[in-house]
């Protein structure tokens, strides 16, 4: 097993190599530059001056295989470079300062999916075809058809303008300073009440959607049936037989979406103005910000192969099909 | 002429109507003026809104607009504009131009001190300039300097000036943001100025305004500086909020959550015409700094004929254009400078709306034959164009439809054709691909438009975009910029403007409004032609009505 998964991490690192190659290239492909954007598009001569010296400043005027080894040099000794924005902060400290609340919201954002999702599916697939089913059934299809910004927009007027219970959009009320511990921490988490909502909204849909199929397959299984006519209860037949087996698939989900933790919602933070992950992101491409672009995408890149690492693993660990698999292919 | 302002009428019907309803006799006479007698009062804070990040804290090597606006607070220039956009003093006392234009000399303010208690010198001056001149300082303002010989400081609180040869805005250059030596001295001789501490926190003025902090993507304070040189501003605290949506904007304005926003036409009309909304804010509405144009490809025959451009001009309702796009908010444009400012004319000719005129003026032309469909024919040609205008603004969307209705009827078929901004650039501005554009300039404070005007700026990369080339224009336009005295410079593009009007390059379609609203809370405001913020050090909140107390 130890060796399995060394061998999985030596692979993994010409993958990442192979990633980051195909993604600088991508960037760089893209119409504009970053002296471009920062100067505008309709330039006079001292614009054009100054699109010059950037270019020299950050090396663009160099062949791209140039560029690549010398981006791939620093960043074997983890130097990620200076950000191309006018700021010119170091990539690694803007990420660091806009990670963690990406990370807070993501997080507390998967698991409310995770608890209200799995009831709900199992609930809905136990009774299926019931009023319970369908009428979560209609609740889902409208989290998926509802576009974020709109029911965004209609809890902060109903909850913002008109009641006035909660913040409408930033992290922190303008006197935070002046609060106490306790308060501070009320008011944060009063801000962050609508962003989980909207961003809970959409992921719930699908989440309950996966619970409740998978669950359907395993309650039709035999071993479910004779878990059954060993007159066991049902609350035991489905809460430990079924529902271990059915959460199987979505523990694959979970491992993918890992990545998705740091990657941010564009639309949830431009619109509740949260200074987060997905902001920074979108203003680097926009700003042809290369460092900062391919810093995010080798984080996100390490994590996504890591992920994928460990939900192999960890299958192996709990399903002994797996593992056997992985033996007979080593031979 | 059109008064400048539209403000006063507004802000008095909003009075009569609160009083009509019996609100609060107190509210009714309250205006953003404030009260003929009362004592302005200190502290409060501000809260403004702001749609992008600001990209650091030293204005002179950065290019957003919002970096500029905090920078301002933060920094001040030699000179600045009052509220007529006439230059005034800010650093400097007073100065004078020698009868060559060639030498200007400042007298500095004596009694003006860094944020860091170190003096204001004419050390720091020279040094501003040769951070702007250095080859590796990153700054769009460098063309500013390129005409400057020397700059010397024979004392500390005198500069003087030698330029090459006459430059129009040798003073107005003087109003960029000073930068102290003592500081940034070794991080400009390393090419390295946007790396120096002072771009990311802690940035060292002379403005009105000190800095607090910066959390980047969530908001910037400054704090009022009580050593400034022109008297301790009266808002204690300026918040600066990051709000990237618009639509967001607008709500926290509702819920009182910022103090100050710029306002859609649809917003400021339809949206906020409540009672409780105009008691907690005043709207103010000034024409932007920007116009609005259909342009012609001259190098095309048919718009080459002048005949037929004024045609097309008198085809056009400028009026029901600003009603229909603008829902009334905007003013009628006749060149490409703003009305209410020194160097526009306002008695060039002008295209009222007149079919007749417009299809006489074709006749002349030689359109005079129609084909089935109603369109005019020339030599078997039918008059048919492609107007092109950029994805994503609505507005110019808006214009292209009512264009191609209006010259419809003339007998000229238009397909509009809407093109993502980049490539609309790239492939068709650039290359001259075009027959007819809908598209706008903002303009700068100064009236040079040699850029965009003159018959040497029409290569691929340059602005005179549709090739026009007058050699009156050309004249004027390198008298206009080559004299230091505002009365010549007025005569030259009072003339230049004439001709403009008379050959009809671009129809001007308008000057839209910024539309501006205010917290009623803030007193002090003076709307002008430059805007409502030219005062800003002024505005104060009644004790009675401070909302923020800490700070």
């Amino acid at each position: 097993m130890l060796r399995y998964a060394l061998r999985r991490l030596l692979l993994a690192v010409p993958l990442l190599i192979g990633i980051t190659f195909v993604s600088f290239i991508v960037i760089h492909l893209a119409p504009g530059t970053p002296g471009e954007v920062q100067t505008g598009d309709l330039s006079i001569q001292s614009d054009r001056d100054v699109q010059k010296l950037l270019m020299e400043l950050y090396d663009l005027d160099k062949p791209l295989h140039v560029q690549y080894a010398k981006w791939l040099t620093r960043l074997v000794r983890f130097d990620f470079g200076r950000s191309f924005s006018p700021d010119a902060r170091p990539v690694l400290q803007k990420i660091g300062e806009r990670l963690p609340i990406t990370l807070l919201l993501n997080v507390v954002e998967m698991l409310i999916i995770i608890a209200l999702a799995v009831p709900i599916g199992v609930l809905s697939a136990t009774r299926q075809y019931s009023m319970f089913d369908k009428v979560t059934t209609v609740f889902v299809f409208v989290g998926f058809a509802t576009p974020d910004f709109w029911l965004a927009l209609l809890l902060m007027i109903l909850f913002g303008v008109q009641l006035g219970w909660l913040p409408i959009s930033g992290l922190r009320s303008l006197n935070w300073e002046y609060l106490s511990f306790w308060r501070q921490q009320g008011d944060f988490a009063s801000h962050l009440v609508l962003p989980i909502i909207v961003a809970t909204f959409g992921g719930l849909a699908g989440f309950s959607r996966y619970m409740r199929q998978s669950m359907l397959e395993v309650i039709r299984q035999d071993y479910v049936q004779s878990a059954r006519a060993k007159g066991l209860a049902e609350r035991v037949v489905i809460g430990k037989h079924a529902l271990r087996n059915a959460m199987l698939p979505i523990v694959t989900v979970l491992g993918l979406s890992l990545p998705g933790l740091i990657g941010g919602s564009v639309i949830v933070e431009s619109i509740f103005a949260i200074p987060g992950m997905g902001q920074l992101m979108v203003q680097a491409v926009f700003e042809r910000d290369y460092p900062v672009i391919m810093g995010n995408l080798v984080i996100v890149s390490t994590l996504t192969l890591g992920a994928n690492l460990l939900a192999d693993v960890t299958y192996g660990l709990v399903d002994p099909r797996i593992r056997v698999g992985a033996r007979r292919g080593r031979r | 002429m059109k008064p400048p302002l539209a403000v006063v009428p507004l802000a008095l019907a909003a009075a009569l109507a609160l009083a009509a309803c019996g609100g609060e006799a107190d509210s009714a006479v309250e205006q953003g003026s404030g009260r003929p007698g009362e004592k302005p009062a200190y502290g409060d804070t501000f809260i403004e809104s702001l749609t992008g990040n600001i990209s650091g804290l030293i204005p002179n090597v950065l290019s957003d607009s919002a970096s500029f606006e905090i920078g301002s607070m933060l920094y001040s220039g030699l000179i600045t504009r009052d509220k007529d956009l006439n230059i005034i003093g800010e650093l400097a006392e007073s100065w004078t131009f020698s009868q060559d234009c060639l030498d200007l000399t400042f007298n500095l303010r004596r009694n003006v001190r860094w944020h860091d208690g170190r003096p204001f010198t004419a050390a720091d001056v020279v040094f501003t300039y040769e951070t702007m001149i250095h080859p590796k300082t990153p700054t769009a303002y460098r063309e500013d300097f390129k005409a400057v010989a020397e700059v010397a400081a024979p004392d500390p609180y005198t500069l003087r000036v030698r330029y090459k040869q006459p430059y129009a805005k040798a003073l107005q250059s003087w109003g960029l943001w000073m930068l102290p030596r003592h500081l940034l001295e070794s991080y400009v001789r390393e090419g390295r100025l946007r790396e120096a501490p002072q771009n990311r926190s802690n940035p060292v003025g002379t403005g009105a305004y000190r800095f607090g902090e910066w959390k980047p993507g969530e908001k910037v304070v400054l704090v009022a500086n009580p050593d400034y040189f022109e008297g301790r501003p009266h808002l204690g605290r300026v918040v600066y909020r990051i709000i990237p949506s618009q639509a967001t904007i607008f709500l926290e304005l509702k819920a009182k959550g910022v103090d100050a926003a710029g306002l859609t036409a649809l917003q400021f009309k339809r949206q906020t015409e409540y009672p409780a909304f105009r008691k907690a804010y005043h709207k103010y509405e000034y024409p932007a700094n920007a116009y609005t144009y259909l342009g012609f490809n001259l190098k095309d025959p048919r718009f080459a004929d002048r005949r037929v451009r004024q045609a097309i001009a008198h085809a056009i309702d400028k009026r029901e254009l600003i009603d229909g796009v603008l829902l009334g908010l905007g003013r009628e444009a006749t060149g490409p400078y703003k009305p209410g400012t020194w160097a526009h004319n306002p008695s060039v000719r002008t295209y009222p709306y007149d079919m007749a005129k417009a299809r006489a003026l074709l006749a002349a032309a030689g359109w005079t034959e129609t084909n089935a469909d109603g369109v005019l024919v020339r030599n078997g040609q039918p008059f048919t164009f492609e107007l092109l205008t950029n994805q994503g603004n609505d507005e110019r969307k808006k214009v292209a439809e009512i264009v191609q209705a209006s010259l419809k009827e003339l007998g000229i078929q238009v397909d509009i054709r809407v093109i993502e901004w980049a490539s609309l650039l790239k492939e068709y501005i650039k290359k001259r691909r075009f027959e007819a554009i809908i598209l706008g300039w903002g303009i700068g404070l100064d009236p040079d438009q040699y850029e965009i005007w003159h018959s040497s700026k029409t290569g691929p990369d340059e602005l005179n975009h549709i090739s026009y080339a007058n050699p009156e224009v050309d004249a004027l336009l390198e008298q206009g910029r080559t004299s230091c005295r505002q009365e010549e410079r007025k005569k030259s593009y009072a003339r230049f403007q004439e001709v403009l009007a008379e050959d009809q390059p671009y129809v001007f379609l308008y000057f839209r409004d910024a539309l501006p609203v205010v917290s009623s809370r803030v007193r002090g405001i003076v709307p002008a032609p430059s805007g409502i913020r030219y005062n800003f050090n002024e505005w104060y909140v009644p004790t009675h009505l401070q909302r923020y107390t800490a700070g």
